[in-house]
Order: C-alpha cells, then structure tokens, then sequence
C-alpha cells in the first residue's frame, strides 16, 4: 500500500523575505545586537558623507571665501579649478594633447591584452614592452619630430603617478626574473648575490631608498654628470619593485614539477632555452595575480616620491592644500578625498582584474 | 607477434672524448661566478671613487666623528632626555625609540581591529560582513600616505583650539593640539597593588599549566579563562580597595593658551597611529579571514559533531589551526607596519627616519653613513621581529605523527 502525502509548504517564517531576514539578520539575540549596530553604524557614515559631499556642499565659487561659511561641506569649486594641474602638473596646456594621446596608446595596448580571449598575444605584448614605451617617451619628453621638449620637472599629477607605476614595475620586471632564478640557481655566489639584494632591499622602507635617490645617487656618480630627478627615482622605484617582484616570481618557479625541469634536459636545451621556453612561462602564468598586486602595491607607494619632491597625484593635491586663494576649512578634506577616489578606482579595478584571473586560473586547474 | 630487432653486435666499448673544458657545468660555472665577483668589485671601486672624490670636493667629512657632536635641534617628543644641547648619538636613540614606540602601539590596535574585521568578514550575519568588506575594499586600495595626510592635515587640524577643546570621558579632552589624558600617579601603597598583579600572573600561569597537564591526563576541562581574569583583575583590584584607592591621576586642566599636566599626546603620533594601525588592520583582516577559510571544513563539522559551542568551536578548533596559517603573512604585516612608520617624515612626527635619515643626514651631510646606519637599523629591527615570530611559528606549529 503506498500512500502520498500532499506536499507541504515550508512555514512562512523559514522563505522569502522574512525567511532571509531571520536567518541572515536575526538568527540569535547576538546577531540582532550586531544587526542594530551595523544598521546605526551605517546610518552614521552615510547620512555624513552625504550631508557632507552632497546637501551642505559648496557647489560654486571662485576662491576659498566661498567655502568658508559655517558647517561648510566639500568645496568642489576647488577640485574644479585645479582638475588639469591635478591631471597633468605644470604640462603646458596647449602639448597636454600629447599626454592625452598617450592614454589612448596604452589603453589600445593593454585592453585587448587583458581579455584573455583576445586573439594576438604575442604581437599586442611586442607592441606593449616595444612600441608602446618608445612612442610613449618620444610623446611625454619630445625633442623630436618638432615636438618641443618639456623637462620633467613640468611633469606632475595623475601623469607623474601613472609613468612611475608603469616604469617601475617594466624596468622591474627583467631584473626581478633575474633575481628569482639568481636565487634558485645552483652556483654559490650568483644565489648569495640575489639572496643578499632581496632581503636587503625589502628589509628596508621605501623612503629610505627614495632617500638614497635624492642624496646618494649623486655622489655615486664622477664628477660633472648629473641625471634628472625623475629618473633617479625611476631607477630607484624599478630596483625596488624588483625585489618584491623576484619574490613572486619565486613563488611560481617553486610551483612547476620537477618533471618540467628534467624534460627540458632531456631535449638537450640550454639553460636559457630551458627558462624561456619552458619554465618560465608557466610560472609567470601562475603568479599574475601576485604580479598585480605588487603592482597595486607600487601603484600606490608612488605616492611616496612627492617627499623627495617629485608632484605627482598626492604630491599636487598637497602643493595646492597651501594656496592662500583657496583657504578654507573645507579644502584639504576635498582634495584628499579627490585624490583618494581616483587611487581607489585604479587599485580596486586591478585587485577585481587579479581575482577574475585567479577565478580563472583555478577553473583551468579544475578541468 | 615473435619479431626480434637485430642489433648490433657489442664491440669494444670507446671511452667516450674528453669534452671540451668549455662544455664542463662546472667550468662554466665558476667562469659565470668569477665575472660576477668582478663586475660587482669594480661597479663597487668605481662608486667609492666617485664618493669619496664627491665628498672630498664638497669638504665633508667621513667616519663617524659626528656621533658625538652636539646636534642643536630640538625634537619634539622623546622618551629619553633630550634637549637641543644633547649629541646626535642621543638623537639617533631618541628617534629609535620614538618609531619603536609607534611600532608596537600600532601593531597591538592592528592586530586587535584586523582580528575583529577578518572575523566580521565570515560571520553568518549579513549586514556585519558587508561592513567589514566595505572597510577592508576602502582602507586597503588608498595609499598609506594619503590617508596619513587625511587624518592629520583634514581631521586633527581641523579640530578646535584648546579653549574650545572637545571633552572626552574619563577627564580626557582632545584639540587641535594633541589629545590630552589624565597621568596616573602613583602613591604610597602603590607597590602592594603591582606586587598583587604580578602575584595574580604568576599563580594564573601556574594555574594554566596545572589544568593542561590535568586535561592530558583526565581530559577534565579546568574554567583556565575565568580564573586567570580573577586572579589578575579582582585580587590587585582587592588589595587596592583595602588599601584606599593608592592611585591619583592628574587631570589635564586648561591654563592660558594651552593644557598643563596628564599626558599629552602629539597630534603627529595620533595621525600616524591611526592612520597606520586602520591601514595595517585592513590587510590583516584579509589574512585572518583567509586563515580561517583554510581550514577544511571538516574541523568545524566533527566539532558540531561533538556537541562543541560556536564559541567553543573557534576557540578550540578553527582558531589553533588557522593561527598556523595566519602567522606568516602576519609577521610581514607587522614588518611593513614598522617600516611604513617611517612615512611619519611627511607629518611631521619625530621618528627614526624623520630624526636621523632627514635632520641629522641635513646638519652634517654625511649621506653614506648616515643612509648605512638607517639600513643597519631597519635590517636588525625585521631580523629580530621575524626571529620572534619563527619561534612563535614554531612553537605553534602542527606536530604531525
């Protein structure tokens, strides 16, 4: 004898939006505290920053006065009258174009570049790591082509932060791979020389390095020669970043099975044809997301060269804190906000890029 | 299938050539190394050519003679006795300190904020773990410098002068100033309620060892937390009550311009801490949380299984496991926390770098030594913090069969 039940329907307690509400909100008498302190906590933060960059917002003017008033909010007049110096420094206006054109050169380079399904890898990476750099430089610095020259120190803003990042992390790139097999090689004194610079380099701050640049780097140079602020700390931040890089780069060497090691040997190739040929490229694929989050990293301590007076994005926005013409309570609050909300939007995109590649690095080590 | 291959019948074995020398590893490798070795001591003979032939243009001096001199500035803060009178041996240490100092605050309110984040971040309330992945996307993805100029430059200037002080409970005000607190003093009597807290430690250490040793043997458990926060909260509590409350504090008071009395706190030292302990926090919430993450999911169930609280179930289980994930990635948090506080250059707040690598490399201009000295600090202070914590990791570690 079989006998069917109708089919109950859960309680309405357990579905829907009271169901979700109860168990995710209000499991427990502890949860519900958390719930309420989360929500005042919420409310808090929200209702201030509105008030604040929106209701009691000063929306225009044409000095510091204007934003001076009692419980004054953000003081975007400020932000709208220095935008192109924040972007671009002292770049004079009518060669910003070149800057501008730059963009569009790298953003043609990296985006199909970042789109794994993007046909042309190996042409569009020749184009990055060649072209690109040498059409960037004859563009940003000039000289040619009846381009006039613009010295670095007119060089500031978003530009400055972005050419440091990317020259950091390109000129870092080579020797970091270097340094990384340095460390794994089998002769003594190459692995004691790479172990020696790694750690000496990462045991110390930044700041200290960037220090170097500025007051030692000269000195190390004979007589006569100088070389431009900016590059110094190019070389600076390049060698920096190298050290942090050969760590990431090691993660990845140690991670490809011996068996790889021993059938490059076994085909007779040498040991560069070995690295390059085999190794190497399966390691790097590896460890691209930790390559942008050093990235991200680099991206961010770029803030960093405006202690040795370089002006980039940070760098600017402080310069103009001390104007006297913008004066108020109100302007080093929007400028720092500015300032952070553009870092944020670049780190966020790269950290989001670096999770989707992982997403799709373990889903091919699934298969 | 019965088909045999046809070799070749063995003949005399030929010793094989000797290989040429230059197709030897070996040989090679010394080559590679030998060249290496001479590149690095000419690139390093050509540099201290040029410095000491840059140096001895500008007439600067060498060697360490400066240790001694007097330095002539001042510094605001300093935890040894200091004035502008005192050497720059005495600021070197000085400084030392004062970036110790904001070491170890920085790392202790990091360790507490992340923990609590990291833990936020899993828990089965929503709303909770959508705030603590808001803080950690927000502190995380701005630079460190940016948020220090933030906290100093937006928020602590920002605040009213001391006449119109913000007031805080416990007799604490905060303005544009510093952050002023009450100073304890001590009075006679005093000694009995330390002597009491260190009695209370000792016999709480004893107490913790013996109910271990108990649970080997009987697997009883012992109440190790409550009696540890009796023994070291109420027996020096006791002993301060019957001994009439030995304890003053002197309360910041407001006189002329400024606060005089209880203990002043740098608007710089503020900014830095919060700023470096917010941003620290950050990453180590992600660290904590995939610690946690780490562990199989087993664990959790076999502790359910077992009857075990939630409570219970993450102090018992997960948390002893995800510590061993945890503590690596944490030493080179504490590590970047300590070297980032040398981004108190940019605020103003005296710390190592700010003192020695900034004023005293300035005064004296003695770039080689002074910038050697800063990377021997630095490389001590991580050899030492990660000494520590691979003797912690160890200890902790999984003692498998």
């Amino acid at each position: 004898m079989t006998s069917t039940t109708a089919e109950m329907r859960p309680p309405r307690s357990e579905v829907g939006v009271i169901g979700w509400l109860r168990k995710n909100l209000f499991s427990s008498p502890t949860n519900a505290l958390l719930t309420v302190i989360g929500i005042w906590l919420i409310w808090t933060v929200v209702s201030n920053v509105v008030d604040w960059a929106l209701l009691h917002a000063t929306w225009e003017g044409e000095d510091g006065k204007a934003c001076s008033r009692e419980g004054a909010g953000a003081c975007w007049p400020f932000i709208q009258a220095k935008f192109s110096q924040f972007m671009y420094g002292r770049y004079p206006e009518p060669q910003r174009w070149r800057v501008d054109l730059t963009y569009v050169l790298a953003v043609i380079g990296l985006v199909p570049l970042m789109i794994p399904r993007f046909p042309g890898k190996l042409v569009n990476t020749l184009y990055m790591i060649v072209i690109f750099p040498i059409a960037a430089f004859l563009l940003l610095s000039g000289g040619y082509f009846g381009l006039p020259y613009i010295p670095t120190e007119l060089w500031g803003g978003l530009l400055v932060t972005l050419v440091v990042a990317s020259v950091g992390i390109a000129g870092a790139f080579p020797l970091g791979i270097m340094l990384a097999l340095g460390r794994r090689s089998r002769m003594p004194i190459v692995r004691w020389v790479s172990v020696g610079f790694i750690e000496l380099v990462r045991g110390v701050p930044l700041i200290t390095v960037l220090f170097m640049a500025s007051v030692m780097l000269p000195l190390f140079l004979p007589e006569g020669m100088t070389i431009d602020k900016l590059l110094r700390a190019l070389i600076m931040v390049a060698l920096f970043a190298a050290a942090y890089l050969a760590e990431v780069i090691r993660g990845g060497l140690q991670a490809i099975p011996r068996g790889q090691f021993e059938a490059a040997d076994a085909l007779g190739l040498t040991y560069a044809q070995k690295m390059g040929l085999i190794v190497l490229p399966q390691a790097l694929k590896l460890v691209i997301p930790g390559i942008v989050n050093t990235f991200i990293g680099l991206f961010k301590d770029t803030s960093l060269v405006l202690i040795i007076g370089i002006f980039d994005l940070l760098g600017i926005v402080q310069l103009n804190q001390t104007d006297s013409k913008w004066f108020s309570h109100a302007t080093a609050m929007t400028g720092y906000v500015f300032a952070g909300l553009i870092f944020w939007i670049f780190c966020f995109g790269m950290s989001r890029y670096s999770l989707f590649i992982e997403r799709r690095l373990a889903a091919s080590d699934r298969r | 299938m019965t088909a045999t291959t046809n070799r070749p019948a063995p003949g005399p074995i030929t010793p094989p050539a000797k290989p040429n020398l230059l197709y030897r590893p070996e040989f090679r490798q010394a080559v590679y190394q030998v060249l290496l070795v001479v590149c690095l001591l000419f690139a390093f003979w050509t540099i201290a050519n040029n410095v000491a032939d840059n140096l001895a243009r500008q007439n600067i001096a060498s060697g360490f003679g400066f240790w001694n001199r007097t330095s002539g500035f001042d510094i605001s803060q300093s935890l040894i006795p200091y004035s502008n009178q005192s050497t720059y041996g005495q600021a070197f240490w000085a400084g030392l300190l004062n970036t110790l100092l904001v070491a170890v605050i920085g790392i202790v309110f990091a360790t507490v904020l992340g923990f609590l984040v990291g833990i936020g971040r899993l828990s089965s309330n929503w709303l909770i773990a959508r705030i603590c992945g808001a803080y950690v996307e927000l502190l995380r993805n701005v630079p460190l410098l940016l948020q220090l100029f933030f906290w100093y430059f937006a928020v602590l200037k920002n605040l009213p002068g001391p006449r119109q002080s913000i007031a805080l409970p416990f007799g604490a005000s905060l303005n544009v100033r510093g952050l002023y607190l009450p100073a304890p003093v001590p009075e006679p009597g005093f000694g009995a309620v330390l002597t009491a807290l260190g009695i209370g430690i000792v016999l709480s250490i004893a107490v913790a060892i013996w109910a271990r040793r108990r649970q080997r043997a009987t697997g009883e458990r012992f109440p190790v937390l409550w009696t540890t926060l009796a023994l070291v909260l109420l027996l020096p509590g006791a002993v301060y009550i019957a001994l009439g409350q030995p304890l003053s504090f002197q309360y910041p008071v407001l006189r002329g311009f400024n606060f005089q009395g209880g203990i002043a706190v740098l608007p710089e030292l503020m900014a830095l801490l919060v700023g470096l302990s917010t941003y620290t926090a950050s990453f180590i919430a992600e660290i904590v949380r995939a610690g946690i993450a780490g562990v199989p999911r087993g664990q959790r169930e076999a502790a359910n299984a077992l009857g075990l609280s939630s409570g219970l179930t993450m102090r018992l289980v997960i948390l002893p496991q995800a510590l061993r994930i945890i503590i690596p990635p944490l030493t080179s948090q504490y590590l970047n926390l300590t070297k980032n506080s040398s981004l108190a250059v940019a605020i103003g707040y005296p710390d190592f770098v700010s003192v020695f690598t900034g004023t005293v490399l300035n005064q004296t201009g003695q770039a080689v030594e002074v910038i050697l000295l800063t990377m021997l600090v630095f490389l001590t202070i991580s050899l030492i913090t990660s000494a520590f914590m691979n003797w912690f990791n160890k200890h902790i570690a999984l003692v498998e069969r």
